[in-house]
């Protein structure tokens, strides 16, 4: 296949992904990740000094429609928006159908009464199933440049 | 800020002697939030610093603060754990800057002032002057200064620390039940799996009552009862310690039980309130005890969980009257296998700034913070389960929270 080409569906699927949870598609966010996929939200530091508990962490499929059903059904907290703004995409490293992709981001936080405020920064490090359009995350590490959250974090990032 | 000795004579008035009605300025006060600095924070209370385990070898230290005092807690050449305010004796200046790390000696930056593990200053620069001009004064001897020295204490892996002289000795202090509460989850060596800390618009005590309110567990975070996740709780109970300010609430699970019943669960096809991966609740009984929650608290600001096969030191540090900040510190023990740390981690979706049962108590302060602004007047009503702050042999109780308010009024002396 060729780099255009990756890239593109690369860049389809990163776009996707911040414009699924901006809009408030959170059901639809599970089905960017293939069956088989890790899911992870966690500090930078934490990361680097090679620790594995985050924020959040989901290990199956399941457990990200889960964390989906439970935003919208159980978990109690002033409704809220993102907005993402996803940096400069770097494509790493391609290896048989697996691409390793990283990318930089912000996200603000616009609550209800529309108080904006920067919410979080940080990279995301993928790796991405590029054997069948449309791609699809195998995994997908949120690595957050600071480990201070402001109040809560319910939808995902 | 405050200056010792200058907070106001008196704190908030309270409606009466009791404490089963507390009064809402207290958690407004500037005056109050100055004296809780120095009566409760700087006073006769013992208050986690770090793990032993971040201390292993001499030189390491961590940097922290103690209420809203920074702090520095080192492992000396001789292998003992001391801690000392982070403040240069010299101009005031903050003496350690990195959060953790290694260290021979702290040298200040600001003019080279030199101090060894224990505190004492060892090294001024330029003492006796350049080319025998200025320099400090004959008087002046450097053994007769050191960092303003912390008492520490180890219970459990757990590292304290206070800055009274006579406050007794942490277990005499927390008392037989709580002591047994800590010694009963840290009974392995722990190391670190992730720490992280929320930024809450409340104050502080808003946040502590809350953990030790076993009244508004399963009506605030439904993330449970939404999934039909049948808990077959078994009674629990609270135990509080004498002084009042520490505790620690119980309640066992039917582990069995609970497996037949994720398995018939499978079976069945209302699975539209059904967890799609139960393994976030699918937790071991690690301590053989059949105890599921274990929530305990030490006064004033440090959290010990058990929430199934999750473990977590939580810390409360005061951040002005209307600010706090939780660090979640999540931990596994030297004995964990691969699988025990991913049900750790998997369950660890339960508990922190995300948690699926814990992210409420985020937001939950800042409601209340809010509701009270210039509109304090009046008191809250913390009668569940009576006046009193005894033990109890179950949890639709706060009687937790009025033992913080019986340790919190006994401190602050009003």
């Amino acid at each position: 296949m060729d780099d255009v080409a990756i890239r593109l569906g690369v860049q389809e699927l990163i776009g996707d992904y911040a414009e699924r949870i901006d809009e408030d598609r959170l059901e639809e966010w599970p089905d960017l990740f293939a069956e088989s996929c890790r899911y992870l939200v966690i500090g930078r530091h934490d990361h680097e000094a090679g620790m594995r508990q985050g924020m959040m962490y989901a290990a199956t499929k399941g457990m990200l429609l889960d964390r989906v059903f439970s935003i919208r059904r159980a978990n109690i907290f002033e409704a809220h928006r993102y907005r993402h703004v996803v940096g400069p995409i770097r494509l790493k490293e391609v290896t048989g159908q697996v691409a390793v992709v990283h990318s930089h981001f912000i996200v603000a936080r616009i609550m209800h009464d529309g108080a904006t405020t920067l919410f979080a920064t940080g990279r995301y490090l993928d790796r991405i199933d590029i054997s069948a359009a449309p791609y699809r995350f195998n995994e997908r590490i949120v690595v957050l440049d600071s480990d201070k959250i402001d109040t809560l974090l319910a939808i995902p990032l | 800020m405050s200056q010792s000795g200058l907070t106001a004579e008196h704190g908030v008035p309270w409606p009466s002697n009791g404490i089963s009605e507390i009064p809402f300025r207290v958690y407004t006060d500037q005056d109050q939030y100055d004296r809780e600095q120095e009566r409760l924070f700087k006073g006769p209370t013992w208050n986690y610093l770090c793990l032993t385990v971040e201390l292993a070898k001499p030189g390491d230290f961590v940097a922290t603060t103690i209420g809203e005092t920074a702090v520095i807690v080192v492992r000396d050449a001789a292998g003992e754990i001391n801690a000392f305010v982070n403040r240069c004796v010299h101009r005031g200046n903050l003496l350690c800057l990195e959060r953790q790390g290694n260290v021979k000696e702290f040298n200040c930056i600001y003019h080279g002032w030199i101090y060894n593990l224990t505190g004492q200053l060892t090294g001024v620069a330029f003492e006796h002057g350049v080319q025998r001009q200025g320099g400090m004064p004959p008087e002046f001897r450097k053994e007769e200064h050191r960092l303003q020295r912390v008492r520490t204490a180890v219970l459990g892996g757990l590292v304290f620390g206070t800055f009274s002289e006579t406050v007794p000795d942490l277990e005499t202090w927390l008392g037989p039940d709580v002591t047994r509460g800590v010694l009963r989850v840290m009974n392995r060596t722990p190391h670190i799996l992730g720490r992280n800390s929320q930024v809450m618009p409340n104050n502080w005590k808003l946040y502590f009552e809350n953990v030790k309110d076993t009244y508004h567990a399963s009506i605030l975070h439904l993330f449970l009862t939404t999934f039909k996740i049948n808990r077959l709780t078994m009674p629990g109970g609270i135990y509080i310690n004498k002084d009042g300010g520490s505790h620690y609430s119980f309640a066992k699970l039917d582990y069995a039980a609970e497996d037949a019943e994720y398995k018939n669960a499978n079976l069945r096809s209302d699975s539209e309130f059904r967890l799609q991966d139960s393994s976030v609740v699918e937790s071991v009984d690690e301590y053989g005890d059949g105890v599921s929650v274990q929530i305990l608290t030490v006064f004033p600001g440090m959290v010990l969980q058990q929430i199934r096969n999750t473990i977590a030191v939580r810390v409360v540090r005061p951040r002005g009257v209307d600010k706090a900040e939780l660090e979640w510190i999540y931990l596994g023990f030297d004995t964990d296998d691969e699988a025990m740390t991913e049900r750790r981690l998997r369950q660890g979706n339960l508990i922190g700034p995300a948690g699926y049962i814990s992210m409420e108590d985020g937001c939950v302060g800042g409601f209340v913070q809010r509701a009270l602004q210039y509109n304090d007047d009046g008191a809250g009503i913390v009668m569940m389960g009576g006046h009193e702050a005894e033990s109890q042999p179950f949890r639709a109780s706060e009687a937790a929270i009025r033992g913080f308010w019986k340790h919190y009024r006994s401190l602050m002396g009003d």
